[in-house]
């Protein structure tokens, strides 16, 4: 029972870093309708400016903000520069850009910064708490940033004009530039609003997992399946998938190591766990396609 | 042909053979050029080695040519066809190594297992679109390695350690190379494979594809069974690239877990929409860029390194991920398309 | 083409006939060696999951760089081309073969990784190119009467595994074993020399867990090995997770006799990161100085290797042991090369190779030497255990060798 509570808690912790990604993919797709495959990229690549930025001597919770500013305009400058003339372009070409972002961001961290791996210290005080023997520290304090930043992202949608002004440019283009809404510069905004949700996600993770290039590359995998089960137009549905995948994947090797102390029979163990968790996901996107918080749309001949 | 018919009967005879020609030059060409390439080598212009790239070439061709049949041509995306590839590849190297086979009988076995595969992946796969179809083949990509390390299908799969397979020396005491023998085999594969690939779409099955892939919901209404077709495209399209999986198994004579991990799906999806999605020549273009980019993008960044000193280190990717986004730029619609609309422009002026 | 080569061949052997000298007539060469100069290959992870390792290739060229710089080997300058493989096994074999075919090397040197190395394996011995002191500790490369082509150098997995399950016995009361591996042929190899070098006493492992390279954490692994009651841990992990695994057990108070594979023995690479406090008492085996293990400060070899990586590899990361390795590997290599003298066939090289008898290399930890044979293809077959303390590995006990069949 004790260790049902530490693999749940453990899972959480993962599923807190999935969720973290998952938010930063569904800020792109509700303003661009896209995936962008090159997210877990620049989220690593934010993390490498944070701990830059500790390395230069200053407090991580001075850096992170520099840091999301910082990655706040690098995500505006790419939908300025690279996706702007590409607006009409077919999906593809637009995925295969991504892949061309996301092997930029992977190879100039790997030339900047080797690929050694690096540890970021935690930001949070490595006190003991009741509970502290399921969850460390640091693993609490990122599913507590992650709620923060799901709440602080459904205010600004729902209570800041600029917050609406870009929900009406992603649903209603034609509509919202009649009411004089820059929707160019919308797209750009949430391309900013993005990174900077990435620079969290990374400089989050970083100090669970250690800093190398390769940090995000499966995380990515995890956060996009997170953000389509809970649903990829809505950011709470991204959390609370991100979450679902993380302990899901735990259960899934725990109750398989249960089985096989139980009868000597092998079926599933770490080795498995990813494929198992896929294929839930997978039949439950088959059964709620539009995953399990997402909104139905209507399809038009 | 129309002008034999109008010809004079004088000419009759040298227009008929002439139009033989004509009619047949593709296959001509099949035949002639791969002889002549052979004929290079056995004078030492072309070594082993090069042979072996152009075989690879052909292979990742035929593996990005069934990608473009059910993207380009039926309208669904996927992020996982290196998993068809491992899975046409590993049935070819277990037939060798457990049951002796000689590799050319692995190949139709090989089709015919990923062609069922494809075809079980489909029928869920129906239920999903855009996105949430790319995650699921994506999945498939990045658990098909790790499916091929499971603890009760390890005597068969050999687990981490991969699978040697031995192919035989070419046949019949051909004076060629093992690298021309199989040079000569892939192209002959290739060349029943894109013939396949061109009638069936131009077939009345084909036409139905296309307007599946353009109006999905019209077409059903028009009694296209789509679901039928869409998971009888996955199956074949797997196939194909399956067929090219069992093909680079036997040329490098080993398989083993690590040499399907997803950046190969990421390949064939890259060379598939490089090369131009809705074209059977995009599918060459594509094979060409899968095999030739990396190396191309290792020798650029070299030489750049050398000839300025920058203050970091390049990677060789970094080239790779500039040429990506500039090909895109230039030609949205891939090389094919591109080339395409330049003749078009060319013929208007 | 062969005929055209053979002809060419005689033509050459002709006029070196007729223009004899007897300094030429000693001096023999294969395709990659000259007068002026001896071609190396190697393919390395510069990309992919691997790229960690992808140092190692950088800091041999940087090493072929200095000693080229310092008049190279017996005249001739040494051209080490690497490519990258992103440790792909038909990646490799593809470079490799441009290599053999192509660039026309004298031999293949350091190639990383088991899958990599198993996939050129037949194809080095089928063209009688030596594969030599190959970047792997799996055991199958130290078999010279099936593949005498192809040598290993560092001491191999599985020996280590003896090592640490007789250590476990002898040491620890009432043994309950966890063991933590990749689920790859890395971490098959060690388990499957643990389990050898326990013997019948394989029944005390109580639980092992394994991770895969694209997991994100092993968190959950720890829990699940922890659970088990287990008072013995096998950490069998690369760097980056056996960081995870030290602090992890320590989070939640795990505190088993700890073994760590020498893979991950650095101090600025793992014990430092996962911090020290958790790493307290941690055993380990190596065969190598750490060049983060202050003890070494002085150390007339560390000096030379910082010199060297000041110079001719300052994008280089000094607290890792990769280039430390690459260094000695490298100096083995220069050493065989040297020895080889004016004759460099392919087949006086992998004889030189074979031939080393207690040779000291730079940077190798005191009283542990080259030693092979004709039919001895393990170069290192010693380590030293050595405990965690304060900030470094402290040696203890006698030098350890497990002879590997």
């Amino acid at each position: 029972m004790e260790q049902l509570i530490q693999q749940t808690a453990a899972g959480l912790a993962n599923g807190a870093i999935y969720a973290l990604l998952a938010l930063a993919l569904v800020m792109i797709f509700v303003s661009t309708d896209h995936i962008n495959f090159a997210q877990g990229e620049m989220a690593m690549f934010s993390a490498y400016l944070t701990w830059q930025f500790i390395q230069w001597g200053a407090n991580f919770w001075i850096a992170l903000p520099l840091v999301m500013v910082l990655s706040f305009a690098i995500g505006v400058g790419i939908e300025r520069s690279i996706l702007r003339p590409l607006h009409n372009a077919p999906v593809l070409s637009v995925v295969v850009v991504f892949i061309g972002l996301l092997t930029i961001f992977h190879a100039l961290a790997g030339g900047i910064w080797t690929h050694t791996i690096k540890a970021v210290p935690s930001p949070f005080p490595q006190v003991s708490f009741p509970g502290s023997g399921y969850i460390g520290a640091h693993q609490l304090g990122m599913i507590v940033v992650t709620i923060v930043m799901l709440f602080a992202l459904f205010a600004f949608f729902r209570l800041t004009p600029l917050g609406l002004a870009m929900r009406a440019a992603a649903q209603n283009p034609a509509s919202a530039r009649l009411a004089g809404i820059s929707v160019d510069w919308m797209l750009a905004l949430g391309w900013g609003l993005a990174a900077a949700v990435g620079a969290v996600a990374g400089s989050m993770v970083a100090p669970a997992v250690y800093l190398e290039p390769n940090m995000m590359a499966s995380i990515l995998l995890y956060g996009f399946a997170g953000a389509l089960v809970g649903g990829i137009s809505s950011p709470g549905g991204a959390v609370a998938g991100g979450f679902i995948v993380g302990v899901l994947e735990n259960l899934i090797a725990y109750f398989g190591n249960v089985i096989e102390r139980a009868t000597g029979l092998y079926i599933v163990g770490n080795g498995e766990k990813l494929t198992v968790a896929l294929i839930i996901v997978i039949t439950v996107l088959t059964l709620k396609p539009n995953g399990l918080f997402g909104h139905v749309t209507v399809k038009r001949v | 042909m129309a002008t034999t018919t109008t010809t004079p009967v004088a000419t009759a005879d040298t227009a008929s053979s002439s139009s033989f020609v004509w009619r047949y030059r593709y296959w001509l060409l099949l035949i002639v050029v791969p002889l002549l390439l052979i004929a290079a080598g056995k004078a030492g212009l072309i070594s082993n080695f090069q042979f072996l790239q152009l075989s690879l070439m052909i292979v990742y061709a035929i593996a990005v040519l069934g990608l473009i049949l059910l993207t380009g041509f039926n309208g669904q995306i996927s992020l996982g066809h290196g998993a068809f590839f491992a899975v046409g590849a590993y049935t070819a190297a277990i037939l060798i190594d457990q049951a002796g086979w000689p590799f050319w009988a692995t190949l139709p076995a090989a089709a015919l297992m990923c062609f069922i595969v494809g075809y079980l992946f489909g029928l869920p796969a129906l239920r999903l679109e855009g996105h949430y179809l790319a995650l699921a083949t994506f999945a498939l990509a990045v658990a098909v390695p790790q499916i091929l390390k499971y603890r009760h299908i390890e005597p068969l799969t050999h687990g981490v350690m991969g699978i040697n397979v031995f192919k035989s020396d070419p046949p019949f005491g051909l004076p060629l190379s093992t690298d021309q023998w199989m040079f000569l085999v892939v192209v002959a594969i290739a060349a029943l494979m894109f013939w396949v690939a061109r009638n069936l779409l131009d077939s009345r099955t084909g036409r139905a594809l296309i307007a599946i892939r353009d109006h999905s919901m019209a077409a059903s209404t028009m009694g296209v069974n789509v679901s039928h077709y869409k998971a009888a495209m996955f199956g074949i399209s797997a196939l194909y690239t399956g067929v090219a999986g069992a093909l680079h198994g036997i040329i490098f004579e080993f398989v083993a877990p690590d040499s399907f991990r997803f950046e190969l799906s990421i390949a064939i999806l890259v060379g598939a929409v490089v090369g131009g999605i809705a074209s059977l020549w995009g599918a060459v273009i594509g094979g060409i860029f899968v095999q030739v980019i990396e190396k191309y993008a290792d020798a650029a960044t070299k030489a750049i390194s050398s000839a300025v000193h920058l203050p970091l280190e390049l990677e060789p990717w970094l080239i790779y991920g500039i040429a990506l986004i500039i090909l895109m730029y230039t030609m949205p619609m891939g090389i094919a398309g591109g080339v395409a609309a330049l003749l078009r422009r060319m013929k208007r002026s | 083409m062969r005929v055209h080569k053979l002809m060419l061949a005689g033509a050459g052997a002709l006029a070196i006939a007729l223009t004899a000298n007897p300094v030429s007539a000693q001096k023999k060469y294969d395709d990659g060696a000259s007068d002026t100069e001896i071609r190396i290959g190697n393919t390395n992870p510069y990309s992919g999951p691997a790229s960690a390792y992808g140092q190692i290739g950088k800091a041999i060229e940087a090493y072929f760089k200095m000693v080229n710089d310092k008049g190279g080997i017996n005249g001739r300058k040494v051209n080490f081309i690497t490519y990258d493989d992103g440790y792909a096994p038909p990646k490799t074999v593809e470079m490799v073969r441009k290599l053999v075919e192509q660039d026309q090397v004298l031999f293949i040197f350091q190639t990383l990784g088991t899958p990599s190395n198993t996939a050129i394996h037949k194809y080095m011995n089928g063209k009688k190119v030596p594969q030599l002191f190959v970047a792997t500790g799996a055991s199958v490369w130290g078999k010279p009467q099936e593949f005498p082509w192809t040598m290993g150098w560092q001491p191999d997995y599985q020996t280590e595994g003896v090592i640490y399950a007789k250590h476990i016995l002898a040491n620890v009361k009432d043994a309950k074993i966890a063991v933590l591996m990749q689920n790859d042929d890395y971490g098959r190899d060690y388990f499957n020399g643990f389990k050898k070098g326990l013997g019948k006493d394989a029944d005390k492992i109580v639980q092992v867990a394994t991770y895969e390279v694209a997991d994100p954490t092993v968190d959950s692994q720890i829990i699940a090995l922890k659970n088990s009651g287990a008072n013995a841990f096998f950490n069998i992990t690369t760097p980056k997770f056996a960081a995870q695994a030290i602090k992890k057990a320590h989070e939640i108070g795990w505190k088993p006799a700890h073994y760590l594979n020498n893979v991950s023995s650095s101090v600025g690479a793992v014990m430092k990161p996962a911090g020290f406090e958790a790493g307290q008492g941690i055993l380990t085996a190596s065969y190598i100085k750490d060049p983060t293990d202050s003890q070494w400060d002085k150390d007339a070899d560390m000096v030379a290797w910082n010199a060297f990586m000041d110079k001719y590899y300052p994008g280089g990361d000094k607290k890792s042991t990769f280039p430390a390795y690459a260094y000695a590997v490298s100096s083995t290599m220069a050493e065989v090369l040297k020895r080889a003298g004016d004759n460099l066939t392919r087949e006086n090289v992998m004889k030189q190779a074979a031939s080393l008898k207690g040779v000291e290399i730079p940077l190798l930890l005191p009283g542990i030497k080259i030693n092979t044979s004709a039919t001895d293809f393990y170069p290192i077959q010693s380590v030293r255990l050595a405990r965690f303390k304060g900030e470094t590995f402290e040696l203890f006990g006698d030098i350890l060798s497990g002879e590997s069949e």
